[in-house]
């Protein structure tokens, strides 16, 4: 039997990605993207695939509007690669279908697993961002539906406010229910590059230059816990989509079955982790071919790998240097972060290129951005975080939405020069935990 | 597939499962014919499965409970695609149990929409079918026709007929090559129940409908889909009426 369920109750720690303790939500589905919003409710939010990681997909107290059942194709031009689709549509499942005609996403998050409009909603980039930019600036349009004015089609000619009000607007600014999408040819699904190591932060910004200049995807993942003289070790890999045109494998697909009772994460795992995935033979290879897959989404093939954290989830934490600023700042941070004890076994550090977004709350920006996750360990992970914010704040720098649960409302606006004119822009029906948690000053 | 695009006629096609499954033809290359009540539901879903690599989509209006229109839509359906290689009938409801036990007219209408108008159906389509001696005709049934239970015997009693119908009819037409599929979903999860935390029993529609697709094409003959339902049909079939009859709101 089918059942189509109007409205649930789902957990509130599978609301969003970090699995940090929250209350239950009430959500509804949507299937038709010509219905009219839910009236009488006191407020609502859209909620895709709950891979950001903090609050921003999260509306304690008002009603979640899940837009999964939204996945419908509209039109596909093959010539141009522009494809139009609804906002439930997964990325992954735009690869599977514009990779055998010769397209593919310019831009892509570390997951597949996310939704077209969780990716316009908070702007989202990947490894090529010195190169394509941010998700938003392939957005070729997009219809939006306002509680007050009803359907609006908004693109950089045709409601221009509204639509970079809603790049990167963290879904406040009504229901995105479709977009059309700029794709990029690539010959098939093979990429081509090296991996090198760095042995600290001044060859790691040498190697990353270098990376930037010359390969669409360039990234690193540092040892967060190394300290004194090999503070900033790390391993750069980059990339280019190979000319190659044999199919790509069957993706191989396993699951975190349970949340342990306690986290798999710990000093002494990530120690060992850490130095090992440096000392690797992989860590320094001049000739790799990886599928799209295996290069861009590893993580996808391990199903809720979040659950490693243990029952009280952990934080995610990502912010942006200016270049001036950047090696002294992360130094400062990876020292903090070395100080504590507390990591993550998997650090990004990448430099973002100068292709501006359209959206006015885009993160991305020039300079160095770091991104990294911490079990949830209470105070001391806050006091890490607000330690990790004071650096960010004075070096100039922003902090990512989709990454937090719990910057200061000044850190927002320090982050987001912007956020007024982003505030008049907002449905008076939508509103998110994240957004009234910044508006306490 | 075999070189020439599949013709394929589906009836209910706004559900969940069937659009599942026009999916998985659509990626095929085939031609399909689309009904249901809402066109413009209907339309929505043809522009999808355009994208998807369908050969051609038309879409047809109807009421499965006015039964005189039956005959038109499947004249419609041969026009548009040159004959039926595949049919698949998924239309029905989830009528309320508590609401037919005192209203008459809804029993009937829970009767109609998930028994008698499939049957009626179904009894149209075979005659063609056998004319031509050869294509698929796949029903969704469900697992509640295995056994009524309490909680739901209306919608399990107009199941019933149709996997007796059904058993019956693939019977019939096997000598004429004409294959008739039984389809006994579980409970199918919708693409928004993807991240709950839900009982190990619930499958997507992506998954039922792939399914759906494959036994279809290999011309299987009854599908429990997931497959572990036919066990736990198998068990609750097996339990004594005087300890069944005990059971309650089973």
């Amino acid at each position: 039997m089918c059942v189509r369920p109007r409205e649930s109750a789902m957990n509130g720690q599978d609301l969003a990605w970090g699995r940090l303790p929250a209350p239950a939500a009430r959500m509804q589905s949507l299937y038709d993207r010509d219905a009219a919003l839910p009236a009488g409710e006191p407020s609502l939010l859209a909620w895709g695939m709950g891979r950001s990681y903090g609050d921003v997909s999260r509306n304690d107290g008002g009603l979640l509007l899940a837009t999964r059942g939204l996945d419908r194709f509209i039109a596909f031009d093959a010539e141009r690669g522009e494809l139009h689709c609804e906002a439930g549509v997964l990325l992954q499942e735009i690869l599977e279908f514009a990779l055998p005609r010769g397209w593919f996403l310019p831009v892509t998050p570390g997951t597949a697993l996310a939704t077209v409009g969780g990716a316009i909603a908070n702007d989202v980039h990947g490894k090529n961002h010195h190169r394509a930019g941010s998700f938003g600036l392939h957005v070729l349009e997009l219809d939006l539906l306002r509680s007050d004015r009803g359907r609006q089609r908004c693109s950089a000619d045709e409601n221009a406010g509204l639509f970079g009000a809603t790049i990167g607007g963290l879904g406040l600014t009504g229901l995105i229910v479709s977009a059309r999408l700029q794709l990029r040819r690539v010959a098939g699904p093979w990429l081509r590059g090296d991996s090198r190591r760095f042995g600290d932060l001044a060859e790691f910004f040498a190697l990353a230059q270098d990376a930037n200049d010359r390969s669409e995807y360039a990234a690193a993942w540092i040892d967060c816990l190394a300290s004194g003289a090999r503070l900033g070790r790390g391993v750069l890999l980059r990339a280019d989509h190979a000319d190659d045109r044999e199919p790509a494998p069957a993706p191989r697909r396993a699951s975190v079955p349970l949340t342990p009772p306690f986290a798999l994460i710990n000093r002494w795992s990530l120690a060992a982790f850490n130095a090992a995935y440096y000392r690797r033979p992989a860590a320094q290879q001049t000739a790799a071919r990886w599928s799209w897959r295996a290069f861009l989404y590893p993580l996808d093939g391990i199903g809720r790998w979040n659950r490693i954290y243990g029952p009280r989830g952990f934080y995610q934490y990502q912010c942006v240097l200016p270049p001036q600023t950047a090696q002294d700042a992360l130094g400062e941070q990876l020292r903090a972060i070395a100080g504590s004890g507390q990591g993550s076994f998997l650090s990004v550090l990448k430099l973002f290129g100068a292709q501006r977004s359209p959206g006015w709350l885009s993160f991305p920006r020039p300079g160095a951005t770091l991104a990294l996750d911490f079990p949830n360990r209470g105070d001391d992970t806050l006091r890490l975080l607000d330690r990790l914010d004071a650096i960010t704040l004075a070096a100039g720098g922003a902090v990512y939405p989709a990454k937090d649960a719990r910057m200061s409302a000044r850190m927002f606006r320090h982050s987001f020069p912007r956020w007024q004119d982003f505030a008049a822009q907002i449905d008076p029906q939508f509103s998110s935990s994240f957004w009234r948690r910044v508006q306490d000053a | 597939m075999s070189a020439a695009p599949a013709s394929v006629l589906i009836v209910g096609a706004a559900s969940a499962i069937a659009e599942a499954v026009a999916r998985r033809f659509a990626a095929d290359g085939a031609r399909l014919f689309l009904v249901g009540r809402n066109p413009q539901r209907l339309e929505v879903i043809a522009a999808d499965l355009r994208v998807r690599g369908a050969a051609s989509v038309t879409v047809h209006a109807l009421d499965a409970n006015d039964f005189d229109a039956h005959e038109a839509m499947l004249a419609a359906a041969e026009r548009a695609l040159g004959g039926l290689d595949q049919v698949l009938i998924a239309h029905g409801t989830l009528p309320d149990q508590a609401l037919c036990e005192r209203d008459p007219q809804a029993l009937q209408q829970a009767l109609d929409s998930n028994g008698v108008s499939v049957v009626q159906l179904c009894n149209r389509i075979a005659t063609r079918l056998q004319a031509q001696r050869r294509g698929t005709l796949a029903v969704i049934s469900s697992v509640a026709g295995d056994r009524g239970r309490a909680s739901n015997y209306v919608y399990g009693a107009a199941k019933a007929m149709v996997s007796a119908y059904t058993s019956g009819l693939r019977a019939r037409l096997y000598a004429d090559g004409v294959r008739v599929l039984t389809i006994k979903p579980g409970f199918v999860d919708t693409p928004m129940t993807q991240a709950f935390r839900k009982g190990p029993l619930w499958a997507s529609a992506a998954t039922v409908g792939t399914r759906i697709h494959r036994a279809m094409r290999r011309g299987e003959a009854v599908v429990y889909t997931p497959g572990f339902w036919f066990w736990i049909m198998l068990v609750i079939r097996t339990i004594p009426e005087f300890v069944f009859k005990r059971l309650g709101k089973l």
